[in-house]
């Protein structure tokens, strides 16, 4: 089962919906703010959007929110979260995943389709990707510039967390150009573009599918 | 007895965190006219009055708030003044 996580101000939370419900047929539901029972989870996805109107920190206060603390518990049970964008805030202020999402460098909001390396694909995120593969995905984000402090960084790159990485262009100035990384287990993932918005071939571009049929692969043999 | 605190709390970017914001808001003072600002760095300044028995119970908790929820470790440091104030004030 896959539940989406719907905060006020989550936008993005049908779109995946629908492209783990309708495009890969499998049962999906989402999940209130305020819910107190996931257990029935296999994967969580904290979807972009404005989560509380990103008051004070982008994802602090939903990080508050009731039913992150089940999240926070699904994730030790080994079970996997997915954040996408304002997802991805959530985790790192969650801490979940380390370091921050701060303000894009030159300061715009950045709608764009940009080019991303998938560094690593012994993982159920990556698998059906090649590796070194560089895909095409979305990008929408005023804060999306990944900070971490100089110990943090070369622990992630050392332990291979580092999943996905702007290829070419870094608009949003990223440190190592870094577009998305998993906790040391791998069962976490958080990253600033949206693999939902590249699914559907109507859409101009499925190179974010790969990333939920490998997911699938995965929790399908457990299940 | 209750008394009643209010906490004057100061955020900002940590040192090695970059501020672009910042950084405009000196070019456009520079274009003003005001060669001399050298750095200039934004944070938040947030006002609270809360209830406790006494300052050092008010102090605690509002550190706690400040490293919970407030600020974020990871990038902000902060500091914070507390003032007891009369029952009447309002933020």
């Amino acid at each position: 089962m896959f539940g989406v996580v719907v905060f006020p101000g989550s936008n993005c939370d049908r779109d995946v919906a629908y492209v783990t419900r309708d495009l890969l047929d499998q049962p999906t539901r989402m999940v209130w703010h305020e819910e107190t029972d996931i257990s029935d989870l296999d994967v969580v996805i904290i979807p972009g959007g404005f989560s509380y109107g990103d008051y004070l920190r982008c994802g602090a206060i939903a990080r508050f929110s009731p039913v992150m603390q089940q999240v926070v518990r699904h994730a030790q049970q080994g079970k996997f979260v997915l954040g996408i964008c304002n997802g991805f805030q959530v985790l790192t202020e969650a801490g979940l995943l380390p370091g921050a999402l701060i303000r894009n460098r030159d300061l715009h909001f950045i709608c764009d389709r940009v080019s991303i390396k998938v560094e690593r694909t012994n993982l159920p995120w990556t698998q059906i990707y090649s590796p070194g593969q560089v895909i095409t995905l979305p990008i929408a984000h005023g804060e999306g510039q990944f900070y971490a402090d100089g110990d943090t960084l070369s622990q992630l790159e050392a332990n291979g967390q580092v999943l996905f990485r702007y290829q070419g262009d870094n608009s949003n100035g990223s440190v190592n150009n870094i577009a998305g990384i998993c906790n040391l287990q791998g069962n976490i993932l958080g990253m600033m573009p949206h693999p939902e918005r590249a699914s559907d071939p109507m859409l101009g571009g499925t190179d974010g599918l790969k990333l939920f049929q490998g997911l699938l692969e995965k929790v399908g043999a457990i299940a | 007895m209750k008394r009643k605190y209010k906490a004057y709390i100061y955020v900002t970017l940590r040192p090695s965190v970059l501020d672009p914001a910042g950084t405009a808001i000196q070019s456009g003072l520079e274009h003003m006219g005001y060669g001399t600002v050298e750095q200039v760095r934004i944070g938040k300044y947030i006002e609270l009055i809360l209830s406790a028995a006494n300052e050092k119970t008010a102090q605690e908790q509002v550190d706690r708030m400040c490293g919970q929820m407030l600020a974020n470790p990871v990038i902000e440091n902060y500091r914070f003044d507390l003032v007891e104030v009369s029952v009447e004030m309002g933020v």
